[in-house]
């Protein structure tokens, strides 16, 4: 019997979240509640005694703040709502209800579980009450997200008699089914019907060669001497899709493009990947020592002190958090970290970094069926990267928003881990991992289900109405925390010989991956532990469901293994075991599921052959002609863009570890975001990772080779400015991009972005080994359109790239408040027109412009003559104008510090000819401003002999504001409370 | 006398600060600091008798589902409820820290203003502003408490992260105890010195900007911001201008709380 247990506050507690909702309902929907209380409400699904239910009611309840609800008799609410789980959505807060239960019971119920809801409950004025069809809409909108949500609603007169409620509880019952799919006799339009049928993201090139696989006479013998059918079934197919998915084969990125340029000339290129990333990287590497690992494991590696590696990586998780944001981000975090404990033997997530791109949050136009409002989308998106961060006791040092109308359709989720891995672990590299075959397949961490079956698949198509549901997760941080601290402790005891995460495409993908070093894997999938019955074959196999590692353990040391693994509570499962056969074979009990030829799996899958043509340029040598220079500063402060948003990022931990240096926010009141971080990595070495990134995609849509340029320019250049060692850096690459493939009705503009994109790689490839910072991991989400209501919305052109970087101590690092009255203010490098994608001119809405991109040899130059500076203990202060050029980046450095700047405009050096506000506005690249003691001046001049240096302003107490002179004259000035009313827009949180 | 300081940290369900607390511990001077998974306790909780301190710390313990620390507290109130009890009146000491301090509240070792032990006086709420906040405060301390740990302290800068910081007292007998027993240990304080209730300086709205609480022995003790988050000097938000002004101290302020305990310990037990 189901018991209920529905806990609300005491008289006299006020209700806070109430208030948020009571808000939210006033705010948006046509009926206004005069007030709104929230209770929760837990389900026990498993059988318990009067005696027992009165001591869980006693412990669930805070006798301080809350009592239990005995009955409705005597309330009266115009509207309740309860908002719960649908079947088989992961339900944290129950699973641990479940756990505190036991806990209490001292037994742990037989098949029990408790189902966790929200009840909500309304009074609404006389005459306001919404029908039920109404107050369901509204449910939706405001409460719950249909796609893993299920609303209730009771009108006042159900109220008082409601004592039950509905529980998600999954009923199915296992017949397993492994079908034939007979494609070797089907031809083209049922091969065509079968891959849309089963979300299978093929194309025709790749379904024929399928067909053909299966068709070749020694495959059908080699499967008949195996017990399998000559058709392929089920799991085989599904198999197949995945791992040949965009996801994970990239198969963009590796395809043969014939580009024709602007002159009309044609050329190939055999793989983007081969030849743009992975030779750069792999040229640069032969001038250097500091790049340990790099595109043969799950994150990029870098030395870093005598005790740890450094690795990083980025990921995107768009598609999922489309539909649920708040689900979707939360597994794009918790994923990525994953990515990080699966590097080499296993690294210990150090630092998350996260950065968005949303439609803006007040955009108000019509929203088509199928996609969820903007602002919700990025409440839910933070909220999830919010609670999967801080309770995984990961501190954040990056954080980003863009806003365009373009990411409507598609937000963009970027996030990303930098993790610690031991040099040495028990006398063996820590970097590097090898499979024996008879090392058993180890399965750690959650159970399966339904969850982000297709994820793979998925997020290589365009969103559309009928987009799969299920490829829907949500993560649980603890569940995963469990788990890593078990793996650490595993790791150090040597109890595996390699692991890897389970992610898109799930025990498909990771126990695929691995199988390629022994050359085969054998697996029983009824031994997989599910979340419910009713799984088939083929969903245990591809399933998604989160917070899961694969490992392969030693059989000499699966009873050590297992035998921590039940002391620290992480559910193991050994699945099968790694062969030499050459296949992937899996069984359900003894039925056959999959038996596919390794080779044929990895690398049977043709080249894609594309078509590119070269972009239109949109620069032009536009000038900027702006009357009011102060009214254009104070505009852009107040931006969403460039506004604070302090109080928004502090809902994330950034100090937690407790070795966070230069943090996201910096200045005497922590409210100017900082250009770069510094984090240390224990508490007795003084080496920092310094962390920042460049993303421009107003510069790439306007001449994607130059904004490339840029954007590397500028993140390396932030994390010089901060302190990096400019010999040991390294870049990450992350590219989102429309569609790229070219289709007469569905894509008519495909050969330009493909253009786009290898305009992009082309800078990519000469600038990331020019600047130091090569590319060591990157990833790339190609399909980034939604087509909905007849309308397609394209993502602009939206690389991401980051920086990593070593700095020998920490202690030098430079923040860009100016530290002392009198110290000289200083700009490094040449200031030029380049307005074209410029913060400026978008504010104006002033379109071409050229875009501001490094010349053919950087401006690492000047980045490595100003770390010898900072090495040398004289740098007191710096910060690097990015968007908004000079002018933010001045008007930055006042509102960080607690002194004046006087700045003199005209003794920045340019390149040309500018005018004042032409000279603050310009977001060139290859500057920083500095502030040295006049003491140091002679020393530093010296130093930086041959380089575009000028002093130009002075730190002054005499005011406490930005005054900016033009010869002797002050030609604009603005006090730290006019900055400040502009920049902190937005305010504080409560 | 002169004890060699053995310092226990519970670890493991979602708990996350082991690295920095451990970090703190030593460099305070313990002489064994050791971590210690709940399960490990569970199955050998003869290992609490050899230590002198008990350290529950920050984190997430079951992912703060149903109330922060609510899950761990039952956890701990079935299993080690005998061996917590000869712990505390043996008269060795227990440090909380934000989710650890939440769990010694809902334990009831927290504020026990009467002496009695597992009966939950006090509770530890959702902030007034309705959501987590990472933010840096300045603390003073109660010169008049009975606190081991904040001997000689006068104020302190330190950082605070945390969704539930709200403290609130059964009823006012409780709060006057407290009043009464100088248990109220440390104050959030605005930039004129007082107590405050206003945000950011206090981050959660406790009333009369109560940040920290002891028992009536000053043993056991708790609070929401975060000392071992600030050992280095290196972490203070202004440490960059700091350095550079010839300011900055060779020590985190956190550091203090746990030099203290450790020199208590050597003394006293």
């Amino acid at each position: 019997m189901t018991r209920f247990l529905e806990i609300k506050l005491q008289n006299g507690q006020h209700d806070f979240r109430g208030d948020r909702v009571l808000q939210s309902f006033i705010r948006q929907a046509p009926f206004k509640p005069a007030t709104v209380q929230v209770r929760r409400l837990y389900a026990f699904d498993f059988a318990v005694s009067d005696k027992e239910w009165a001591s869980l009611a006693d412990e669930f309840v805070d006798p301080v703040t809350e009592e239990v609800v005995l009955s409705h008799e005597a309330e009266s609410p115009s509207l309740v709502y309860r908002v719960g789980f649908l079947p088989g959505v992961t339900d944290n807060e129950g699973r641990t209800a479940l756990e505190m239960a036991s806990s209490i019971l001292g037994r742990t119920p037989e098949s029990g579980a408790v189902y966790t809801s929200l009840l909500y409950l309304f009074d609404l004025p006389r005459g306001d009450l919404p029908n039920h069809e109404t107050a369901v809409e509204w449910g939706y909108r405001i409460l719950a997200n249909r796609l893993i949500e299920e609303v209730d609603v009771f009108f006042s007169g159900d109220w008082k008699k409601t004592t039950r409620y509905a529980i998600p509880v999954i009923t199915a019952e296992d017949h397993i089914l492994v079908e034939e799919v007979p494609v070797t006799s089907m031809d083209e339009k049922a091969l065509t019907r079968l891959n849309h049928e089963r979300h299978l993201a093929l194309d025709e090139r790749e379904l024929a060669v399928i067909r053909d696989h299966f068709a070749d006479s020694s495959i059908r013998s080699r499967r008949r001497a195996a017990g399998f059918s000559e058709h392929p079934l089920d799991a085989e197919i599904e198999m197949v899709a995945q791992t040949w998915s965009e996801h994970c084969k990239h198969k963009i990125f590796a395809s043969l493009i014939t580009y024709r340029d602007a002159s009309g000339e044609e050329f190939e290129i055999d793989s983007l990947y081969r030849t743009m990333i992975k030779e750069p990287t792999k040229r640069a590497m032969e001038k250097t020592d500091h790049i340990i690992s790099v595109f043969e494991d799950n994150a990029g590696v870098l030395s870093f002190n005598d005790r740890h590696h450094i690795c990083y990586k980025v990921e995107t998780h768009n598609s999922p958090s489309a539909l649920d944001p708040y689900g979707g981000a939360m597994t794009g975090i918790v994923g990525v970290n994953r990515d990080i404990l699966g590097t080499g033997k296993g690294a210990v997530p150090h630092i998350n970094v996260w950065g968005y791109c949303f439609a803006p949050p007040d955009y108000n136009s019509p929203i088509p069926s199928g996609l969820l409002p903007p602002r919700r989308i990025r409440e839910g998106v933070h909220k999830g990267v919010i609670d999967g961060g801080n309770q995984s006791g990961i501190p954040y040092a990056r954080g980003w928003e863009l806003f365009d109308e373009r990411y409507l359709g598609k937000p963009l989720v970027y996030c990303g881990t930098v993790g610690l891995l031991p040099r040495r672990l028990n006398g063996e590299d820590g970097a590097k991992k090898r499979i024996l075959p008879g090392d058993l397949i180890v399965m750690a961490g959650g159970r399966i289900g339904k969850d982000g079956i297709h994820g793979a698949t998925f997020s290589s198509r365009q969103l559309d109405e009928t987009s799969p549901v299920q490829a829907v997760q949500i993560g649980d941080p603890l569940t995963q925390k469990k788990m890593t601290d078990f793996l650490i402790e595993a790791r150090d005891q040597g109890l595996y010989r390699s692991i890897t995460d389970n992610g898109a495409g799930g025990l498909a993908s990771s126990v695929g991956e691995m199988a390629r070093e022994t050359g085969g894997a054998w697996l029983d999938l009824a031994r997989a532990p599910l979340k419910y019955h009713g799984l088939q074959p083929w969903e245990i196999l591809i399933s998604e469901a989160q917070e899961r590692m694969t490992l392969a353990v030693p059989p000499e040391k699966l009873e050590p293994f297992m035998a921590l693994a039940g002391k620290r509570d992480v559910l193991c499962t050994v699945l099968g075991h790694f062969t030499a056969s050459g296949f992937f074979h899996a069984v359900h009990n003894n039925r056959p599921v999959c038996y596919l030829d390794m080779e044929f799996l990895h690398n049977g899958l043709p080249q894609l052959e594309l078509e590119a043509v070269a972009p239109p340029s949109g620069e032009d040598s536009s000038r900027l002609r702006e009357e009011d220079p102060g009214a254009l500063l104070l505009g852009l402060l107040s931006t969403e863009e460039l506004t604070s948003k302090e109080h928004l990022y502090r809902t994330y931990d950034h100090e937690v570890k407790g070795l966070s240096v230069l943090k996201p926010f910096t200045g005497v009141l922590g409210d100017v975001h900082s250009d770069a971080s510094v984090t240390a990595t224990d508490y007795d070495h003084f080496e920092g990772v310094v962390l920042s990134e460049g993303v421009n995609p107003w510069y790439c849509e306007l001449n994607p080779y130059a904004g490339t340029a840029a954007i590397i320019d500028e993140a390396v250049r932030k994390a010089v400015t901060a302190g990096a060692d400019p010999s040991h850096m390294a870049g990450l690459d992350n590219f989102c991009w429309p569609d790229p493939v070219y289709q007469a009705a569905s894509n008519p503009d495909g050969k330009e972005k493909l253009g786009a994109l290898v305009d992009s790689c082309r800078a990519l490839a000469h600038f990331a080994p020019l600047y130091g910072a090569p590319c060591i991991s990157g990833k790339d989400s190609m399909k980034n359109d939604a087509f909905l209501e007849g309308r397609k919305i394209s993502i602009p052109y939206t690389l991401l790239f980051s920086v990593i970087a070593r700095m020998p101590d920490y202690r030098k690092a430079a923040a860009p408040a100016p530290v002392r009255d009198g110290d000289i203010l200083y700009g490094l490098g040449l200031t030029r027109r380049e307005f074209g994608g410029s913060a400026a001119f978008r504010y104006l809405g002033h379109p071409g412009g050229r875009v501001p991109a490094p010349p053919r040899e950087g401006f690492i130059d000047i980045y490595r003559a100003y770390h010898r500076a900072l090495r040398a203990g004289l740098i007191q202060s710096a910060h690097t104008p990015s968007r908004g050029g000079a002018a933010l980046s001045l008007a930055l450095q006042v509102m960080a510090g607690s002194f004046g700047l006087d700045v003199h405009v005209d003794r920045l050096l340019t390149g040309e000819p500018l005018s004042p506000a032409e000279v603050l506005f310009s977001e060139s690249g290859g500057r920083i401003f500095m502030t040295l003691s006049p003491e140091q001046a002679a020393d530093f001049e010296e130093m930086m002999t041959g380089l575009p240096l000028a002093r130009v302003g002075r730190v002054t107490e005499a005011h406490d504001g930005l005054c900016l002179y033009h010869g002797e004259e002050v030609w604009l000035s603005m006090t730290r409370e006019q900055l400040k009313n502009a920049y902190q827009r937005s305010g504080h949180g409560c | 006398m002169a004890a060699k300081p053995h310092i226990l940290i519970i670890t493991g369900y979602g708990l996350n600060c082991q690295e920095e607390s451990a970090a703190a511990f030593r460099m305070a001077g313990a002489s064994a600091v050791e971590m210690i998974h709940l399960n490990d306790l569970i199955a050998a909780p003869d290992k609490l008798a050899k230590a002198h301190l008990l350290m529950l710390i920050g984190g997430f313990s079951y992912g703060d589902h149903i109330a922060a620390g609510r899950a761990f507290a039952a956890r701990l109130k079935h299993t080690l409820s005998a061996p917590f009890r000869s712990f505390v009146r043996e008269g060795r000491l227990i440090l909380g820290v934000c989710n650890g301090f939440q769990i010694l509240m809902k334990l009831g070792l927290l504020p026990a203003t009467g002496g009695a032990l597992f009966s939950q006086t006090a509770t530890i709420t959702e902030n007034i502003c309705g959501h987590f906040y990472d933010g840096w405060v300045t603390l003073k301390a109660n010169p008049e408490s009975p606190s081991v740990y904040t001997r000689g302290i006068d104020r302190l800068y330190l950082p605070v992260r945390h969704g539930e910081g709200r403290i609130l007292f059964k009823d006012t007998s409780v709060e006057d105890g407290i009043r009464k027993n100088h248990q109220d240990v440390l104050h959030y304080i605005g930039p004129c010195g007082e107590p405050t209730e206003e945000f950011p300086y206090n981050p959660n709205g406790s009333a009369g900007g109560l940040a920290g609480l002891c028992d009536p022995t000053g043993r056991i003790f708790g609070l929401m911001p975060h000392p071992e988050a600030h050992i280095l000097p290196w972490t203070h938000p202004l440490a960059l201008i700091k350095s550079r002004i010839g300011d900055l101290p060779g020590k985190g302020d956190g550091l203090a709380i746990f030099i203290n305990a450790v020199d208590f310990i050597r003394h006293h037990l």
